[in-house]
């Protein structure tokens, strides 16, 4: 066990770097230009029960210090993933994968996640119940306490497989959701998604998104991320993982210190498709700059 | 792809609103035309992305478009500042379909990547007819740069202050064996109706990492949707759907 694994629902890691989904397709891309098994784990791009070819363009927008997105889960569906993207991945990536799971319905989720709970390749499901692009969807399930513990629980009924509760900030009291997928039987959080955000173009005078919104993320939302994943770990018994805006060694350890388990790295892989590798080589200097010797033991540090 | 950082060499003005950089660094990434480049600016989040003109062993030269605060700043960074560049993004032209007489068009800016498609036709000895239109005659880019690797392109311009009066597509008379386009949609949809043959053309998009990982700059296809960035930029006029 070296200095930067960290265990997650009984699954160790080498390390608690994670690319989020959607920032990190199905590996390859990043696979033709580093080895991707030097990370922790990655959770791919966000799985719908059809395929899906997301909402209409121009669906990416920068913001100061990040970007908005409204790509709108476009997916080629669980089928499609299983038959045709997990043996790709297979051959780039040899570790345990987090499947993200998304749906319009209790039954579109359950079903999603029954197929995906026969995969090998998978270790974890991470079901998001937090995209704020689609309509009907996603969000609606993980504002309310008693929606999100629904969907967890009917989750957790298909799946031998540890099931992570992907949390929105879009919403007024994310603890209180955070304790109802506990009760539910979640075994693990992740936080946060995007921000429901817009951007108006000066020269059209119309929103920049075709969806008039979308979710912000990048550096510009990591003080939030890491105020709800300090208010959540505090609540919960489970592990949290904390993202938002994570884009360097400090910002893990920061996390980590603010009650993360493990860390996913979103925005960052985009703008530097090398930042995880990069994270992963500085992050034993700034341990040892901070007087750390296992990640691990610094888990909730700041907690006191 | 590949990430390296590059040093502005040139960076100098064309006409009124484009620019041009030369880069000096590591372009072993590049491996056909029409290819892009993603670079980082300075202040701002997302890297731009800019079709590659051309290159050599030593370096490579875009052609930008000032259209917002990024290409601004871009502007106005000075020569031997260091520059964070992808490189080797998309696809590229097939130079393989090109046949004995291929039509090269380019559009405005969009008239950048088809001097590298031209100089790389031209050592595989094929003799390419090239047509370039603008707006106006001061909005005329790399005529003297197609002129010094021997080939003359035709003119065109909207207001008929140089050259041709009209679209390209007023230009596009002579028969041709494959054609490669770069421009605005609506130029690119006009020259695909108005050859009779097959071709390639390069689309312009707003794209997030420019590298196929956030699916940002989806565009269907006649067989699905497909990523601009990765799968693209440069699509078989075949497999466009123009109203999608």
């Amino acid at each position: 066990m070296g200095r930067l694994s960290v265990s997650l629902c009984g699954i160790s890691l080498d390390n608690p770097i994670i690319p989020a989904s959607g920032c990190f397709g199905y590996g390859y891309e990043f696979a033709e230009i580093y080895d991707i098994n030097c990370l922790g784990s990655f959770s791919f791009k966000g799985t719908t029960l059809s395929p899906r070819v997301g909402n209409p363009t121009p669906r990416i927008a920068e913001a100061r210090a990040g970007l908005l997105n409204a790509v709108g889960l476009q997916n080629p569906g669980v089928d499609a993933v299983i038959t045709q993207e997990l043996p790709r991945l297979r051959e780039v990536f040899h570790k345990p994968v987090i499947a993200n799971v998304s749906g319009f319905s209790i039954d579109e989720y359950v079903s999603v996640c029954a197929k995906l709970d026969a995969q090998p390749e998978i270790g974890w499901l991470e079901v998001n119940v937090s995209c704020p692009n689609v309509h009907g969807g996603g969000m609606s399930f993980g504002v309310e306490p008693q929606s999100a513990a629904a969907v967890t629980r009917a989750v957790k009924a298909v799946t031998k497989k540890p099931v992570i509760l992907k949390l929105s900030p879009n919403v007024s009291d994310i603890v209180s959701i955070a304790r109802a997928c506990e009760e539910a039987g979640a075994d693990a959080l992740s936080l946060i998604n995007t921000l429901l955000s817009m951007r108006i173009d000066l020269n059209t005078r119309r929103p920049l998104l075709a969806n008039i919104t979308g979710g912000l993320s990048g550096p510009a939302v990591f003080p939030l991320a890491l105020r709800m994943v300090w208010q959540v770990s505090q609540a919960v018994s489970i592990p949290v993982i904390g993202l938002g805006g994570v884009s360097s060694a400090e910002d893990v350890v920061e996390m980590m210190l603010a009650g993360a388990a493990a860390v996913e790295i979103g925005s960052a892989n985009l703008v530097d498709p090398l930042i995880c590798p990069k994270i992963l080589q500085s992050l034993p200097a700034v341990m040892d700059r901070y007087g750390i010797e296992n990640l691990k033991d610094i888990i909730g540090g700041a907690h006191g | 792809m590949k990430s390296c950082i590059f040093t502005i060499e040139k960076n100098h003005d064309l006409t009124e609103r484009v620019f041009a950089l030369r880069l000096v660094g590591d372009t072993s990434g590049i491996e056909r035309p029409g290819q892009f480049a993603a670079l980082s600016v300075p202040g701002f989040f997302l890297r731009r992305p800019f079709s590659v003109c051309d290159w050599d062993e030593t370096g490579l030269s875009l052609v930008i478009e000032q259209v917002g605060e990024g290409t601004r700043h871009l502007r106005q960074m000075a020569p031997s500042t260091p520059v964070d560049l992808l490189c080797g993004l998309g696809n590229g032209f097939a130079l393989d379909r090109a046949g004995e007489r291929p039509l090269l068009v380019g559009g405005g800016s969009g008239a950048a990547p088809m001097l590298g498609l031209a100089r790389r036709l031209r050592e595989q000895g094929c003799a390419p007819q090239i047509i370039l239109g603008f707006n106006s005659r001061e909005d005329i880019l790399l005529l003297d740069d197609f002129y010094r690797i021997g080939l003359s392109p035709t003119v065109t311009t909207v207001n008929g202050s140089f050259g041709i009066r009209g679209f390209v597509t007023a230009a596009m008379d002579l028969p041709h064996s494959f054609f490669y386009a770069c421009g605005p949609e609506a130029m690119l949809r006009a020259v695909s109706e108005t050859s009779p043959g097959d071709g390639q053309m390069s689309f312009d998009a707003r794209m997030g990492c420019g590298f196929g990982a956030c699916m940002g700059c989806t565009r269907i296809t006649r067989s699905g949707p497909k990523r601009v960035c990765k799968d693209g930029p440069v699509f078989d006029k075949e497999e466009i759907v123009w109203d999608a």
